[in-house]
Formats: structure tokens, C-alpha cells, sequence
């Protein structure tokens, strides 16, 4: 595999991109994680592997059917079991029974209706959890059954309902049922923007459809959760933001925040499964109410109703252009499918509705985004969202354009792509780089891999060692697309990062402590910490405070935020520590210097050289700086237009998959997945290349395999049997190029990386197959049926 | 639950016998995942791994004994040129870690229609050794699978070989599955020549309720051969024999339509199977290398 990180001597103004200037194991060196060599050899502590002895486990019964009404629940068998402390219902639920990210619309636990397969009903804790899991078998839920609206064109009455034949009960009057008192929108957004009745040479049309992924992180859902003896109680739980948790949890226990403390435990990966609360509240409720420690841990199958999902979309695209290729109207509706809760809906219509054009210049714009209820599992965050579904469709229109054009699928893309000042359908300019059209020049330039190979080897053909040909049917398609994601959240949000940095004297010599709520969930978010805090504060031993709400919002460890917010957080108060010591080391030396800086321990002056030691400058004194850092705000959008300064900063990948597809048997292989990317400012460069292998492996898993399937509102495959996710038999190499230019808003010029591979690797796979084949393929994951026609 | 853990055969065969309703387990990925998933509560758990005599593979008069404990890895190492369409089968198994727990025995035990082995034992005409305290028997493969996951052994018999003779003729394995390692099976196919006595074998996997032959395809094929002199003449088929062959060996299927892929594909797919492996069969036959 070639990984190399590249930056561009001629561009890359940021400082420190010279590596010989940089800090050892400050930014943009690649130190080795904190947690690294707990985590290869299997001893970090993960959330499910914390353990008290007195502990009791909680267990949650579920509903087993997508849309009923309860009519009764009868706990008296269960809660007369051996072994068993508590079993508890709605009516247990101490405050509000309702919670969630934007609305709060979904009950802690179900009270006279469920709304999707696995809605959690009752929970029960017991001193061993098969003893749990058996007594909740052992609760009674009469349950009047009732057909289900599994489609979100049919939600909102875009398409006529037709209810399944043997439901109980098919809605009042034929008309589809509201799921929630507002009716089945959660959110329609309009962007409107130049002539709305536009014409053009060549008219491109098409729809698209992408299936329900799953964020398939390897550590299921778990927490342990410990009562304190007046009332209050200590969570320990995996997830992507402790103080959006902490102020549900305390709705929902009537607690105020200084009675529910949450501290993160291992996080096994999150990819947005964790914005949501799962556990939590249930944990607290049985540690509350059986005054011992409760420990949850979902097994696999129940993971799966256990978290959000990736919206499924419908797209329909319809672009017009000149017949040069050059784009002159989109006119687009798109419905992601919420199912049963909010979540994140309104924030993935945001993003569908603002991004969904991709990096390209259109100048007569109609889009509009619906984000539905419905009585599939709740769809909510997941890398990349709203950008990712959306891609496929965009891309697929670009492909088809060029070919209708008889043009170059590369030069199309760069006829059209976005630079810096254009401005994009919100009407918001783009004011930092936008390489779209570079981005594809590298990758074009990469040398194409060999078809030729002596020997057949089967792990190379589609199939692989399944032994399914051997060149037969096997035919090469190059693919491209490109990626376009906003960083941090949008929309007029007060988005914001909490950071606590101290230095002190220990033992002899300068010591940092970085503390900050925000989640490490298997980025690196905690070596970028001390990254900064070694470059900032010229101070090699950092030690990462654990991540609790003992200190201030650290926000959510989604949207690509995370180094820009908390980093940013980190470098702006490691400035104040450093300003104070700066003070005390003009005291001690008695005199004002203009150019002082702490570098390597010292206190350094750029004319005298080393002034003096940290620990001389410092002696007893512990300076600790706490404060709140912000990126430049953002505004909402017009309700009419879909018009405003939306979002903070974007983000720019871009794939060339080529892949090799069986067109009789409809099996691919994936040869190579290239990607360029720009990433700002390589913070950690080890860790950007992961991101970038990381992501577009996971869009390479929802262009070929990865989809929770449906039917009637249940899950036909929640397991890891038949959810299948890339292996590394699938994963091809990956060159990779990271370019690195500098946006003057952002701490050290850096770019969200997290998300963008993850968007564009997909749809260039898809473009690729589309190439290999001829066939349209509208649909992702595509299936071997989609390519054999059978 | 109960754990009995015999170290030999007849102390096995004791055990079985007393217990019927013993679950045996070789290499538990099968029964581990049962449990787990708490498809199966048994009483008693008979654990097969102490057992010399299962976990050895030999001669035995001209054909190759397979103990039932033998794991997929040996299998590929050690017998890839005697069994060589058992062993490209046994490469398609799960991963590494499945292929050194999991074993034939096991696959044969689970008797899923969707186990990988079984179109190799099927097409090598493999015989299942059944024994019990009261003495041996040997099934043909196409007697053993009676049911969805139910094969011919009874509560007090324990699966202890596979006997196979070795080929005469070229084998072929494939196996159709959406990702390149640790899937199961969408639908698979396997392919062996017996030139000795002019006959071909096929076996049909994840496509009927049970592993079967398309013994009309075989027959057919075997005839068409002999009419054209081409077991001896070792010369290129007709045109159109391998695609008339294919078809014959989709219509001995009776596929369904699952979350895995349609039954539809299941049909093309095999046909795609045949075609391409008695190809590859019949080049390695024409060419003279016997498998
Ligand atoms: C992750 C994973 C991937 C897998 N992938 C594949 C795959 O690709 N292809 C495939 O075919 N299978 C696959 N399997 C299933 C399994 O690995 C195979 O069926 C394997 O052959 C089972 O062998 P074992 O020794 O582990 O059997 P065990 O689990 O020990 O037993 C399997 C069954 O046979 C019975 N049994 C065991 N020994 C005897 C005996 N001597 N007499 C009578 N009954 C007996 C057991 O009671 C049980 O019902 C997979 C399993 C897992 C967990």
C-alpha cells in the first residue's frame, strides 16, 4: 500500500508545514497514541469491560413489532424471579419520559405505543444477565397491532398509502397514521436560488436510492452505572458527546447536573452510533432505583436495535446543462427516511439539502429535502450524513452527463467544479481553498494499476478465493467522485469547545495536563491534544485528563469537529497558560523581552537564545487556564430560499476506484481506491492517512455489501452474519495523497478530515462498476443481482 | 449443564449412547454461536476433541479416511492434491480462526444447506461413517442430508469419518458469496471427473433445502462425453455442451428468495458455476494433469 502524505512546497503557507520546524511530537509530527499499545495488545479498558463486584446487570426488553399499541404489561412473573432486583416500565421513569438530540420526541421507555421494531419497553436488573434476560422474557406486553408506514414519500402523502392487507388496523380513513402529534415531517428544506423555471440543451434525469448502513462499530453499546448516597449517580458510558447526554439524562431523572456526573469509558468506535443515548437513562434508572451499581451491555443482535442508523434516500435529480457540459440548472427532491425519532434528522436534511449538489457550480437551483417519520428503525448520525447518501446521485448524474456529451468524466467534473469565491447554492462564498479540480488532476496523474498478471491469482479476481472465475466474464471499470462535507455544525448553531490546560512542576520538570469533555472514540482526538499542548507550551509530557463533565462542553466528536473545535479549544487556552508564564518569566528575569516563547522546556528568546527553564520560571506555582473557544459563527438558512452563511468550513476528497467486475456472476473486486485530499494542515499525518483508509473503506462497504435490510418494518439481517462489512481481503490499496492548504479561519489552517473519503469513495466505486458494466445502477449497496439482471 | 469429556472412542460411543440427547462439539463454531444465541439449551455437552482417532486422517484401503475432528487448515496443508475439491472448499470457510477450530465433521453434524463442504463430499462420492456402541455403518453422501440442518444419524450414533477415494479425475469447488472471505454462501457448485468409470459428479450447495446432486446434469453429461469418444480422445467439448450442462444443473435446484440473494440468482449463478468449472475440469483433464 502507498500511503504518501504530500504537501505542496509552493501552496502549503501554513507555518510548521516544513517538518524540519516541527515540534517532536507536536503538530504535524505522528506520535504514537496514548492509548496505542493498550489497545494492539488488548488491554485498554473498554466500556463493556468495566466491572464492580457488587454490580447488578440491566437488561432491556423490546418491542418486537414495528407499530403497536400496548394495551397491558404485566411485570408480576418477572419481578417475582430469583435473583431478580427491579423491573421497571414507563411509569418508573422519574422526569420527563421523552428525549433526543433536536426534538425530544422519543420516550425513555415506550408508554401505550411503540413506533419501531426494538423500542425499548421495560428493563429489568438481576445479579446475573441470563437471569435478567429470562425474566424479561417473562413480562407480559399485549400489544394491538397496526400496520406500518415504512416508506417516506408514503409518510408525508407524497405517494398513496397502501397498508400491508392483514394489519389490525390501517389508519383512520385509509389516510397514513401520524406517527407523532406534528404529522410525519420532521423537516423540508427548500433552496431556491437564480431562475426557477430555467430550460437548457441537455436534460439529465434520474433516481437514486441508497440503502440503511450501519455504523457497525466493534463495541457494542455499554455503560456502567454507579449511585451515590444522596440521590444522584455516576455514568460511565461509551459516547460521542458526555454533556448532550448529561442534559438528557437529567430530564429524564428530574435530576439536576450536579447529580448525574458522566465520565467517558473506551469507546469501540462511534461513527456517529453514539450521538444518540442508549443505555443511559435505563442504567440510572435501575442503579437509582435498586441502589447498586448496574452495569448494560448490548450483545450484537441487539446493537442493532440498540442505535441509529444511516438514512436511507430516495433521490430524483434532474439537471439541465449546455452542451458544452457545462451545467445550468438542478432541479431535486430528496426523502431520507427518519423512522421512528428525530434524532438527527433535521441536521441530515441540512446537509442533503445544502450539499447534495456536490463541489459543482449550478446557477438555477430548486432542491428540496424532506427528512420523514416512519416505522423503520430511527436513522440518525453517521460519517458523512446527508453528503454521503447524496453523492451517489450527484455523481451518477455527472457520469451521465458526460456520457450523453461524449465527454470526459474528469473534465466534466472540473468544467464545473467549485473554486475558491465561487459561491455555492446557499448563496455563501467559499473564502478558503477548493482543489476540487486539482484534487481530480492528481488523482488522473496516478499511474493506472496493471491488468496484466502472469499467474492467476485468485484473491485478485472478483470472487476471490471463492473460486469463481478465472478471467471469465471479468471486465475493468475507472470511476471518480468527489466529495464536498461541511465541518461542525451548521446552521447558526453555537458551536463551541471547553478545553483546561495546567502546567506545573512535577518531580523535577514541567508537566501538562489537558483536560476536556470531549470523546475519544478511536480518532486520536487525545494525541492531538497533546500535539498542541507540546507545540504550544514547548512541553513534551502531556497527560490527557480522562473525559468527564467535570469540566466545561467539549461538543460532539461528529462532523469532522473535533481537531478544529476541541483542538482549537486546546491551542486557544494553551495561549493563555502561556501568557502567564510569560508573565512570571519577565518577573523573574526582571525585565520585559518582546519575542519570548516556550520551546523544549525553556523559556527562549528568538534574539538571546534560552532565557531559562520552565521549572526555574515556574517553580511551585501550577498555572491552570479554563475557557470556552468558538469558530466564527454561522447563521440559519431563509425558510423560503434555503439562502445564508450556513456553514463554517468544507471539506474537498476525492476517489479514482478501479475496479474489476464478473459481469455474468455480478461480483466485484475493488483493484484500487485512490484518494486526494485536503486536509489544511496534517495535524498528526499517520493519523490523517487512517482517516482517509478508515473512511473510504466504510463507503466502499455501502457501495458493495452494507445494508440493513427491511421489510415491513423489521430487521431481516441484524447480525454480523448477514450485515456484511469489507474485510481486509476486500480492501484494496489505497494511494493516497493528503494535500495541506492552509484556511486562515481554522487553528493551523486545518480541514475536518473524518468524513470526506468516506463520501466520495462510494459513488467512485459505483462510477467504476457503471463503467465495467454499461448499466445505469441507481442503486446502492449494489447487489450481484443489480449487475446480472437476475 | 453437563460436560463430559471422553478420551477415546469407545468411551465417545459409551457416552452418546447413555446420553442421547448429548450435544457433541469438535470445533464449537457452530455450537458456540448456538448457544450464544440461545437457539439451544442442552443438558449435555459432549466434547469430541480428546479424541485421537477423530482428529487423525489415513489410508484405509485405497480411499483416504477423514477423521470428523480434522480441521479445515489441515485439510488445505495436508490433503489439497488427494481432496483437492474438499480442500478448495475448506479455503472458502470463514476465516483463518474458523478454519483452525471448525471441521468437516462439525459441517457435517450442522448438515446446513448452505455448509461448503458439502458439494465437495457430494461430488467425490464421499461415504459418512456413522458409529455407534452397537457398530459402524457407512452412508453415501447424497443418504446422509435428510432435511433442512437434519441429516441420517441417529441420537446414539456419533459422525467419526469421511471416507473419500482419491480422484481419478480433476475436481473443481466455487462458491458464490458477496464478500471476498467470511460469508456464506449465496449459492455454491462443485464439479469432479471420474474417468476410471466415465461418470461425473456434481454437488449443489445453498440452493435446495438440503446439499444435492444435479444428477440429471451428470448423467447427461457422462452420456454426451462417452458419444463423443472424449473420455479417451481427451479432446475440446462441442460447442454448447458446457451451457446444456449449465442448465441442466440450474433446473436441479430448488432455490429461495432470502436477505443472502434471489432465487432467481441463486439458478443464473449456478449455471454460471457449471459452465466456467467444467471448463476448467475438462482443461485440466484434456491437459492431462488429473486434478
Ligand atoms: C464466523 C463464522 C464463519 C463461518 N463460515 C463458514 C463458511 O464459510 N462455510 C461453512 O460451511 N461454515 C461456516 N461456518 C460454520 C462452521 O464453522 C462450520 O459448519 C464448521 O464446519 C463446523 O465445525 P465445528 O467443528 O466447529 O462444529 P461444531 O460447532 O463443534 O459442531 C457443529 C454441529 O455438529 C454437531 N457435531 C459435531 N461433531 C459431531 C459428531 N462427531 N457427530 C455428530 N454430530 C456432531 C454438533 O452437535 C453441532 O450441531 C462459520 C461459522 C462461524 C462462526
Amino acid at each position: 500500500m502507498t500511503t504518501t502524505p504530500q504537501t505542496r512546497p509552493d501552496k502549503a503557507a501554513v507555518k510548521g508545514a516544513d517538518r524540519t520546524d516541527v515540534t517532536p511530537g507536536g503538530v504535524g509530527d505522528s506520535p504514537s497514541r496514548p492509548d496505542g499499545i493498550l489497545k494492539v495488545t488488548g488491554e485498554f479498558s473498554y466500556s463493556s469491560d468495566m466491572w464492580l463486584d457488587d454490580m447488578l446487570w440491566g437488561y432491556t426488553l423490546r418491542s418486537p413489532h414495528p407499530f403497536a399499541l400496548i394495551k397491558s404489561i404485566d411485570i408480576s412473573e418477572a419481578l417475582a424471579t430469583a435473583g431478580v432486583f427491579a423491573v421497571l416500565t414507563s411509569e418508573d421513569v422519574p422526569g420527563e419520559n421523552f428525549y433526543g438530540l433536536e426534538h425530544a420526541d422519543q420516550p425513555v421507555l415506550a408508554k401505550d405505543i411503540v413506533r419501531y421494531q426494538g423500542e425499548p419497553i421495560a428493563l429489568v436488573a438481576a445479579d446475573h444477565p441470563e437471569i435478567a434476560r429470562r425474566a424479561a422474557e417473562k413480562i407480559t406486553v399485549e400489544f394491538v397491532v397496526l400496520a406500518p408506514v415504512v416508506d417516506a414519500e408514503v409518510a408525508i402523502g407524497h405517494k398513496p398509502w397502501n397498508p400491508p392487507a392483514e394489519s389490525v388496523d390501517a389508519g383512520v380513513d385509509g389516510q397514513v397514521p401520524h406517527l407523532h402529534p406534528n404529522g410525519n415531517l420532521v423537516r423540508h428544506l427548500k433552496l431556491r436560488r437564480g431562475e426557477q423555471d430555467a430550460t437548457a440543451d441537455v436534460v439529465i434525469t434520474g433516481e437514486y436510492e441508497v440503502g440503511m448502513q450501519d455504523q457497525a462499530f466493534l463495541g457494542p453499546e455499554s455503560g456502567l452505572a454507579v449511585p451515590d448516597e444522596e440521590g444522584g449517580v455516576d455514568l460511565y458510558v461509551a459516547t460521542q458527546w458526555l454533556h448532550v447526554d448529561q442534559r438528557q439524562v437529567c430530564a429524564a431523572l428530574g435530576l439536576p447536573p450536579e447529580q448525574v456526573r458522566l465520565t467517558l469509558a473506551g469507546v469501540g468506535g462511534a461513527f456517529g452510533g453514539r450521538e444518540d443515548l442508549s443505555m443511559h437513562v435505563h442504567g440510572c434508572m435501575l442503579a437509582l432505583r435498586t441502589g447498586k451499581p448496574i452495569k448494560m451491555v448490548y450483545n450484537r443482535l441487539e446493537s442493532f436495535f440498540g442505535h441509529v442508523h444511516r438514512h436511507p434516500a430516495k433521490l430524483y435529480y434532474e439537471y439541465g446543462a449546455e452542451r458544452s457540459g457545462k451545467l445550468v440548472y438542478a432541479r431535486v427532491r430528496m426523502y431520507l427516511d427518519g423512522g421512528a425519532y428525530a434524532s438527527s434528522t433535521p441536521a441530515v436534511v441540512g446537509n442533503a439539502g445544502t450539499m447534495g449538489l456536490g463541489p459543482y457550480v449550478i446557477p438555477h437551483v430548486t432542491v428540496d429535502a424532506y427528512g420523514t417519520y416512519s416505522n423503520n428503525p430511527p436513522c440518525g448520525a453517521m460519517r458523512g450524513f446527508g453528503s454521503v447518501q447524496t453523492a451517489f446521485a450527484y455523481e451518477a448524474q455527472m457520469d451521465k452527463l458526460a456520457a450523453e456529451l461524449g465527454l470526459d468524466p474528469v473534465a466534466i467534473r472540473q468544467m464545473n467544479a467549485l473554486e475558491e469565491g465561487a459561491q455555492v447554492p446557499t448563496g455563501q462564498v467559499i473564502d478558503s481553498a477548493a482543489p476540487v479540480v486539482e484534487l481530480l488532476e492528481r488523482l488522473k496523474a496516478m499511474p493506472l494499476p496493471s491488468t496484466e498478471s502472469d499467474q492467476l491469482d485468485l484473491r485478485r479476481m472478483p470472487g476471490g478465493v471463492s473460486n469463481t472465475t478465472h478471467g471469465e466474464g471479468v471486465k475493468r471499470g475507472v470511476g471518480y467522485a468527489v466529495a464536498y462535507k461541511n465541518v461542525a455544525f451548521s446552521e447558526g448553531f453555537d458551536d463551541y469547545s471547553t478545553a483546561r490546560v495546567r502546567l506545573e512542576v512535577s518531580g523535577g520538570d514541567p508537566i501538562v495536563t489537558v483536560h476536556t469533555a470531549a470523546a475519544e472514540v478511536g480518532q486520536g482526538l487525545v494525541t492531538i491534544e497533546q500535539q498542541i499542548c507540546r507545540t504550544e507550551l514547548g512541553v513534551d509530557s502531556v497527560v490527557v485528563h480522562p473525559k468527564d463533565t467535570s469540566v466545561g462542553s467539549g461538543g460532539s466528536t461528529s462532523a469532522s469537529r473535533q481537531t478544529y473545535m476541541t483542538g482549537g479549544a486546546v491551542r486557544h487556552v494553551c495561549g493563555k497558560v502561556r501568557d502567564r508564564v510569560l508573565v512570571l518569566a519577565e518577573a523573574s528575569l526582571g525585565r520585559t523581552v518582546s519575542d519570548l516563547r516556550l520551546e523544549n522546556g525553556s523559556v527562549v528568546s528568538r534574539s538571546e537564545g534560552v532565557l531559562a527553564s520552565i521549572e526555574q520560571v515556574l517553580g511551585d506555582e501550577v498555572v491552570e487556564e479554563t475557557d470556552e473557544w468558538r469558530h466564527r459563527p454561522t447563521h440559519g438558512l431563509d425558510p423560503e430560499t434555503g439562502q445564508g452563511f450556513a456553514h463554517v468550513q468544507f471539506a474537498f476528497a476525492a476517489h479514482r476506484a478501479v475496479v474489476d467486475v464478473d459481469v455474468e456472476l455480478g461480483l466485484v473486486k475493488v483493484v484500487e481506491l485512490a484518494c486526494a485530499q485536503d486536509v489544511g494542515k496534517a495535524m498528526n499525518p499517520q493519523a490523517v492517512v487512517g482517516q482517509i483508509q478508515g473512511g473510504s473503506a466504510q463507503g466502499m462497504g455501502l457501495a458493495l455489501m452494507e445494508e440493513i435490510v427491511i421489510r415491513d418494518g423489521k430487521i431481516l439481517n441484524p447480525s454480523f452474519t448477514d450485515y456484511l462489512i469489507p474485510t481486509i481481503l476486500d480492501t484494496p490499496p489505497m494511494p493516497i495523497e493528503v494535500l495541506e492548504y492552509a484556511d486562515p479561519n481554522a487553528p493551523y489552517g486545518l480541514r475536518g478530515v473524518g468524513e470526506a473519503p468516506t463520501i466520495s469513495s462510494g459513488p467512485a466505486i459505483m462510477s467504476a462498476i457503471r463503467a465495467a458494466t454499461g448499466l445505469d445502477l441507481t442503486r446502492a449497496p449494489v447487489r450481484p443481482e443489480h449487475i446480472t439482471r437476475t | 449443564m453437563e460436560f463430559l469429556t471422553p478420551t477415546s472412542m469407545q468411551e465417545a460411543l459409551e457416552a452418546k449412547s447413555a446420553h442421547p440427547d448429548a450435544k457433541p462439539i469438535l470445533g464449537g463454531t457452530d455450537v458456540m454461536v448456538e448457544l450464544n444465541f440461545d437457539r439451544c439449551r442442552p443438558a449435555t455437552l459432549l466434547d469430541l476433541t480428546r479424541i485421537p482417532e477423530l482428529a487423525e486422517w489415513g489410508r484405509d484401503n485405497g480411499s483416504i479416511k477423514l477423521g470428523a475432528g480434522v480441521s479445515y487448515t489441515r485439510v488445505i496443508a495436508e490433503l489439497a492434491d488427494q481432496l483437492p475439491g474438499l480442500a478448495m472448499a475448506s479455503r472458502t470457510v470463514g476465516s483463518p480462526q474458523i478454519r483452525n477450530r471448525g471441521t468437516v465433521g462439525g459441517n457435517l453434524g450442522a448438515a446446513s444447506p448452505a455448509g461448503d463442504s458439502h458439494p465437495a463430499l457430494l461430488a467425490a462420492d464421499a461415504e459418512i461413517e456413522l458409529r455407534s456402541v452397537n457398530g459402524l455403518r457407512r452412508l453415501p453422501a447424497t443418504e446422509f442430508y435428510t432435511g433442512v440442518k437434519r441429516h441420517a444419524g441417529r441420537d446414539d450414533e456419533l459422525i467419526t469419518a469421511v471416507h473419500i477415494t482419491p480422484p481419478s479425475g480433476p475436481q473443481q469447488f466455487c462458491k458464490i458469496g458477496t464478500r471476498n472471505a467470511m460469508v456464506i454462501s449465496v449459492s455454491a457448485f462443485s464439479i469432479a471427473l471420474h474417468p476410471d468409470r466415465s461418470e461425473v459428479r456434481t454437488g449443489i450447495g445453498s440452493a435446495a433445502p438440503t446439499p444435492r446432486r444435479a444428477v440429471d446434469a451428470e448423467t447427461w453429461l457422462a452420456a454426451a462425453l462417452e458419444a463423443n469418444g472424449l473420455w479417451e480422445s481427451r479432446g475440446a467439448l462441442p460447442e454448447g455442451l458446457a451451457r446444456e450442462f449449465a442448465g441442466l444443473v440450474a433446473a436441479a435446484a430448488s432455490p429461495i428468495d432470502d436477505v443472502r440473494g434471489t432465487a432467481a440468482y441463486r439458478l443464473h449463478s449456478l449455471s454460471v458455476m457449471a459452465r466456467r468449472s467444467l471448463g476448467w475440469v475438462w482443461n485440466d483433464y484434456a491437459s492431462g494433469q488429473e486434478h
